[in-house]
């Protein structure tokens, strides 16, 4: 709370300095840094203007303008404020459990059981998470701590989760933070456990048909809209509209054959898709690229369960995947298929370090680290122009660290989010990675 | 470096195969050769000549089987291999728009066990909880190939129904067997597990005028808004106009009397009745229909439904003009149907040819697939199978299998390979156990 209050100051005092022309600093430049653009060259020693929430100049011959407040960067690294490319962040947590609709109140009392695609299982398809957004989730805090400034964010429950939203990790009001509300529909392959789909197979069938509906229901409309008189109207359809809505959709996929299925599934419903998982990514460069897909790469590396039963001897392939899964990564950079990475449900600004830092241990060059954290997401989600490198006239979102960012002994300095500085917090001590809901994992 | 090229010639290899011979071989073709000694000829997947005398082309492979038997690949008509997640979508008692094709894992060991046990091609069905279930598919077990690569092209898919016991029992609140209680679902009777299926194919007939009539008016030259796309009614549609057969899981001679009066009712055709275990007291009747049997060689007694069957039902049935098959229902059991097929021979006095026909040739026939499989012809698939003993022999073993003229399955490989394997996975297991240990103690103190 303390935080928000502090953010509320912040925004107000600037939104005062733009609006009435008071001499407080509008701009603010960091000078003498090392700047990781992403969208082009490394800049060893220069400047980077910021003004009214947006990147006002960048270069390596860049004077401050007059009045501006100056940081000094020397020995400090200005990279664009790292993105989650799918994110819980700020969502209210499940307590409705799975398979409701209206399933983000935690107070609904659960639904009878569905009996076909009627019902409309486990369907919210029409929530945006921009109107979700809950400020007093401690993982926002966490997140701009480990360098994030922006995360795309779903609501996760149920099969059709709802349409995600790209949001700041800072502002005075949940409105404040949303940069766009709506960028796609979060799509799970998880059965329910009571009522209709209650296997695998019927969560395929059961997403075929909303779209075979949804194709159906535009054309009535568009019927009906043309001549209303003498038709019956078509009933609203708010499971379809949410759907229709959605600009592409997230399909899980962790095994290659996961991958296989959901891309063939994509294309039969003429959707463009982005596939997040991704654990058996080394297997399936090839596969991705052939198929021009859009991944996701979760940062929860696949590991032996604490609790796993000793006595129980794991396939092959399980043992396998974990060794070899924070090498997709780079497997997927060489054979030239987009991806970004997402979170997963690690929330620790150390956990989420260690995370990245094994992806380029594992052969991944340092740069395309970054770019999977900020310049991809940005493009994957078709908001390029206004994020996810530091450029003349993007949004000012910045993360500022002493030493080369994901390594053990590097510190996050500060970020800005919205030309606005925020400075990291400490963090309670051994809280890990253990969370929320963990997207794709339950499978 | 050496790893990778490995690796790349292992995934080439099938592919590469275009002139085989086997030669000095016995073999079974079940067809109207009927055992000869002799050699086959395999040109580009396909089954080019069968004789006792054969001509080697330059360049052949040849696999000398001196003293070896060679059959056609198995076909096992009943099956839940490589499916992913649930094979019953139970929430429902009619669940015929999920599809089986959906979930094809080409990954699941199953396959590449039934492969070792010389099974080819596999009809991999939705389970049996529900009165009408899901759609089914055909696959060759290509292990190695992803789904797609193992769907058997052109094969007319299916859907599954199931009568009795199973339909019933997902109704029924006790059927938890002291689990979380199963919420209540109907039927809970075979007089519901009739009414579900009549209850289905009247919306079905209904369906199939609405689109009738939209056809018949674009046809005209109208442009009528399409009727909805319903997921469930199509594939009963598809059953309706004969596109998609129906594989119909029975034990008792009185639903199965009860299914073919459904039938004719609404006019389609039940391809098979599997299980099928008191098909001998109907048989006339089934024959009739012109409907297949697909059964169990010697299961009985596991069940009420299921006391009445005797192991002289495939021989009986196939007396009176049904084509029998004899299935496993079983990833187990589905590695070893030859000598499923030998129990005929002392259930009934089959002839080694009919015996073996049962897991070859009849199951090909009963998925209308018999003009590409089921028998060594010239002009069929190459699936073919190599036992060092008569297949009919519990102590055979099979040696190699061909799918569409590439060997899939090579017994010598197998073996000699486990070593490296073994060791492979003993190292990762160690790495990982340390890692693990590693780990631990860091995070203990919290």
């Amino acid at each position: 709370m303390q935080y928000v209050m502090k953010n509320a100051v912040l925004a107000v005092l600037v939104c005062c300095g733009c609006a009435l022309g008071q001499p407080q600093p509008t701009s603010l430049a960091i000078r003498n840094a090392r700047i990781v653009t992403v969208s082009g060259p490394v800049i060893a020693k220069g400047t980077v203007v910021l003004r009214d929430g947006l990147i006002d100049a960048v270069g390596d011959s860049v004077q401050p303008p007059a009045g501006a407040e100056i940081i000094d960067g020397e020995g400090l690294t200005v990279y664009p404020g790292l993105v989650d490319g799918l994110s819980t962040w700020g969502m209210p947590m499940a307590a409705a459990g799975r398979g409701g609709r209206g399933g983000t109140q935690p107070a609904a009392p659960a639904p009878p059981p569905a009996r076909g695609p009627e019902d409309r299982p486990a369907t919210t398809s029409w929530i945006k998470a921009a109107d979700q957004i809950q400020m007093n989730d401690r993982r926002i805090e966490m997140a701009r701590n480990a360098g994030f400034t922006t995360a795309v964010v779903f609501p996760t429950q149920g099969i059709f989760g709802g349409q995600g939203s790209v949001i700041d990790l800072a502002g005075a009001k949940p409105e404040d933070m949303v940069l766009v509300p709506s960028v796609g529909q979060y799509i799970s392959m998880i059965p329910q456990r009571a009522g209709y789909p209650a296997a695998l197979m019927g969560v395929i069938a059961y997403v075929r048909q909303i779209y075979l509906d949804a194709d159906h229901y535009k054309l009535v409309k568009a019927a009906y809209d043309h001549d209303p008189r003498g038709m019956k109207r078509p009933e609203y359809d708010r499971a379809l509209e949410g759907v229709i809505e959605s600009k592409r959709i997230l399909l899980p996929a962790n095994r290659e054959v996961e991958m296989d299925r959901m891309l063939r599934f994509a294309a039969e419903l003429k959707q463009t898709a982005v596939l997040y998982g991704m654990h058996e990514g080394y297997r399936a460069g090839d596969l991705l690229k052939k198929s021009n897909a859009t991944v996701l790469v979760s940062l929860k590396w696949p590991e032996k369960a604490r609790d796993a039963d000793p006595d129980e001897v794991d396939t092959f392939r399980t043992l396998e995947t974990r060794e070899k899964a924070p090498t997709a990564p780079m497997v997927l950079k060489q054979a030239g298929v987009k991806f970004a990475f997402y979170t997963d449900g690690v929330d620790a600004s150390r956990e989420i370090q260690r995370a990245v830092k094994k992806a380029i241990d594992s052969g991944l060059p340092r740069e395309d680290a970054v770019r999977a954290l900020t310049l991809s997401p940005a493009e994957i989600y078709g908001i390029a122009d206004r994020l996810g490198s530091v450029e003349k006239g993007k949004i000012a979102n910045l993360v500022v660290t002493r030493g080369e960012i994901f390594d053990d002994r590097t510190k996050v300095e500060m970020v800005f989010i919205d030309g606005v500085k925020h400075l990291p917090t400490p963090e309670p001590a051994g809280r890990g990675g253990a969370s929320t809901e963990n997207p794709g994992e339950r499978q | 470096m050496m790893k990778f090229l490995a690796a790349v010639v292992l995934i080439v290899a099938p592919l590469s195969a275009e002139v085989t011979v086997i030669k000095n071989a016995t073999i079974m073709t079940e067809s109207s050769k009927g055992t000869i000694k002799g050699s086959i000829l395999v040109r580009d997947g396909k089954i080019a000549e069968v004789g006792e005398n054969i001509m080697i082309p330059q360049g052949a492979t040849v696999i000398d089987a001196s003293g070896q038997w060679v059959i056609p690949g198995i076909i096992d008509c009943h099956s839940h291999i490589a499916v992913d997640g649930n094979m019953n979508e139970t929430s429902v008692s009619v669940s015929s728009m999920v599809n089986i094709k959906d979930v094809i894992n080409p990954e699941d060991v199953a396959i590449y066990r039934a492969l070792a046990g010389g099974v080819t091609t596999v009809n991999v069905l939705h389970g049996s909880a529900n009165s009408i279930g899901g759609q089914t598919i055909v696959i060759k077990t290509r292990w190695g190939k992803d789904a797609q690569g193992l769907i058997f092209e052109g094969a007319t898919p299916g859907i599954k129904f199931a009568l009795g016991e199973n339909p019933k029992r997902a109704g029924n609140p006790q059927a938890g067997r002291g689990g979380a209680p199963v919420p209540l679902r109907y039927p809970a009777t075979r007089m519901g597990v009739e009414d579900t299926i009549r209850e289905a194919f009247n919306d079905a007939k209904q369906y199939k005028a609405e689109w009738d009539a939209y056809d018949a008016a674009t046809k005209a030259g109208q442009h009528p808004i399409p009727p909805r796309k319903d997921l469930r009614l199509e594939s009963l549609k598809e059953v309706l106009e004969g596109k998609r057969f129906v594989h119909a899981h029975c034990y008792r001679a009185d639903e199965i009397l009860m299914l073919i009066r459904i039938a004719d009712d609404y006019g389609f055709k039940i391809k098979t009745f599997q299980h099928v275990l008191e098909g001998y007291k109907v048989a006339n009747e089934i024959a009739a229909h012109g409907a297949g049997g697909s059964t169990f060689s010697d299961w009985w007694g596991y069940k009420m439904e299921a006391i009445d069957a005797i192991p002289y039902n495939a021989a009986l049935m196939a007396k009176k003009g049904i084509v029998v098959s004899l299935n496993s229902d079983d990833a187990e059991l589905m590695r070893r149907l030859n000598t499923e097929a030998a129990k005929a021979m002392k259930y009934g006095g089959v002839s080694r040819e009919d015996a073996l026909a049962m897991v070859t040739l009849n199951p090909a026939k009963q998925l209308a697939i018999d003009n590409r499989v089921g028998s060594i012809e010239p002009g069929k698939d190459a699936d073919i199978v190599i036992y060092d003993k008569d297949p009919l022999s519990t102590m055979s073993k099979v040696q190699k299998v061909m799918i569409d003229g590439n060997k899939y399955f090579d017994r010598d490989n197998e073996v000699s390979g486990r070593p490296q394997k073994e060791l492979e996975k003993e190292k990762l297991m160690q790495e990982q156990d340390q890692q693990q240990k590693k780990a631990a103690p860091a995070r203990r103190p919290q």
